[in-house]
């Protein structure tokens, strides 16, 4: 598991890459709650480098979004493979997290 | 880094009695300054008998040609009586066949006579350092040891509330089993008896796995059973456990559960999914397909959920298998998914219909397919056969 972070327009979008699971989930959230800005007002997961996502790296988009929620920013994900966005839909997170097509998709759902 | 800190006590084994007065003089500084305590012993056998008494012995500096027992003799012994104690052995200068064998026997260093005493002074300190880390090194493990008596005892209960009296009935039957992949596991199916000779059956997979996940799959079961009793439909008794798990759920755990009730007299099954893989139907022509998803979504993300539900009819001759993602996921060296097809192709070879025997099956072509890859997920799976 690898992520890497940029920023534009007040957006910071995190590129996450490899397996999230068990094993690495506190990593995960560890490194994501590092790179979340207080004055960030918007946050793009771009998990098309994911290959595995289990329960536990789910539970760790949901930590996010609500910390996000609690500065008054929101979360998106997006440029899921066919895999990961079968987990989405499967555990009824695409329900509570916006699922986006692809990163354009996600800035301008996210500027609208 | 280890420091030594505390006083330790040396023991000095020699028969020669100039050694004794010579060590306390040449080390007096170390002495005085509270570092090191001498005992002396004048051969093997009173130096045993002297660990014997004295506990607090950190380490022993050893001759070896003694009377009664020679130094070799004695580091053979020490670890009957403390397997912590490290042991220096005094040589005669160039005495490698001596040394060999003292090394042989676990001493941990040597010095050679005439002994150099800031050389010795040295290897002391090197010694005790040693014995310190390794008493770092064994309080380490027995904590460890005491946390991981305590995830047995823990994966233990978790097995034991797992239902081990499911029902075989004239017209059906059910076979569930659980593998977890670290000790405590965060899976879970049950199994309830409802009026009218209908049975309530749940599969369940917590996020996450370890202790925190199998406290959150106690209190699921223990709110799904409650419900489970309390109400007919699936979508209710699943919305009301969602809304009593979505209270106080500070650590956002979640849980993908699929809540079915069977009625054996009609074969008519009413399922709600939160989140949960899609169970498997097996027809009698060994072709098999997926129960058409409900809406809904993971229990304990979003209070106030209306769970929906739907019946299909297991018709006689046809099995139901729940499971959870540790099958449909479980992976292979070349980290591939055993996914749902494989699990689909088990039923198109020639299978007995009897629920212990299908869980069997199915565990079996998951093992095959992992070999020695270590399972990051629990295996979990239900099945049902219609008679």
């Amino acid at each position: 598991m690898a992520l890497s972070v940029e920023r534009s327009d007040g957006i910071m979008i995190a590129m996450a890459e490899g397996r999230v699971d068990g094993a690495n989930a506190q990593e995960f959230q560890g490194e994501l709650t590092d790179a979340i800005d207080p004055s960030d007002r918007a946050v793009i997961l771009d998990l098309e480098g994911i290959t595995y996502i289990s329960s536990a790296g789910l539970r760790v988009i949901l930590l996010t979004a609500r910390a996000l929620k609690r500065q008054n920013a929101e979360l998106a994900v997006c440029s899921l493979s066919d895999s990961i966005r079968e987990v989405f839909e499967i555990s009824g997170f695409d329900k509570i997290i916006p699922v986006r097509e692809s990163r354009p998709d996600a800035i301008a759902s996210l500027q609208a | 880094m280890t420091t030594l800190q505390k006083k330790y006590k040396i023991l000095v084994v020699d028969d020669e009695p100039d050694l004794e007065p010579l060590l306390l003089q040449r080390m007096r500084r170390a002495i005085r300054a509270g570092r090191y305590e001498f005992v002396f012993a004048g051969n093997g056998l009173e130096a045993l008998q002297k660990l014997d008494q004295d506990e607090e012995i950190d380490m022993v500096l050893s001759d070896i040609n003694m009377p009664q027992m020679d130094g070799l003799t004695l580091l053979d012994q020490i670890p009957d009586v403390n397997p912590n104690i490290r042991s220096v052995i005094i040589s005669a200068y160039g005495d490698m066949k001596n040394i060999r064998t003292a090394m042989n026997r676990g001493a941990f260093d040597f010095v050679t006579k005439p002994i150099d005493f800031k050389d010795l002074q040295v290897t002391i300190d090197r010694t005790l350092i040693h014995v310190e880390e390794l008493k770092d090194a064994l309080m380490a493990r027995d904590k460890l040891v005491t946390l991981q008596n305590e995830l047995d005892v823990a994966s233990s209960i978790q097995q034991s509330i797992l239902p081990t009296e499911l029902p075989r009935e004239r017209d059906y039957q059910m076979f569930g089993s659980m593998k977890s992949a670290r000790n405590v596991g965060g899976d879970f199916f049950d199994v309830v008896r409802l009026p009218d000779r209908r049975v309530g059956l749940a599969i369940a997979d917590v996020s996450d796995k370890g202790v925190p996940a199998a406290l959150f799959m106690m209190s699921t079961r223990t709110l799904l059973k409650g419900a489970a009793i309390g109400a007919i439909e699936p979508g209710d008794v699943m919305s009301t456990v969602n809304q009593l798990l979505c209270e106080d759920n500070e650590a956002a755990m979640f849980v993908t559960l699929l809540y079915a009730v069977y009625d054996p007299e009609t074969g008519r099954l009413t399922y709600a999914n939160g989140g949960h893989n899609p169970p498997l139907i097996v027809h009698k022509d060994s072709t098999s397909s997926l129960l058409p998803q409900t809406e809904g979504l993971a229990l304990g993300l979003l209070p106030d959920y209306e769970y929906q539900q739907n019946t299909v009819t297991v018709e006689p001759g046809e099995t139901l298998v729940l499971y959870t993602d540790g099958v449909t996921e479980a992976m292979n060296a070349d980290e591939e998914e055993f996914g749902v097809e494989r699990l689909q192709q088990i039923f198109a070879d020639p299978h007995p219909h009897e629920a212990h025997a299908i869980t069997q099956l199915i565990f079996n072509a998951v093992d095959e397919f992992a070999g020695d890859t270590p399972q990051s997920d629990d295996v979990t799976c239900l099945t049902l056969c219609r008679g």
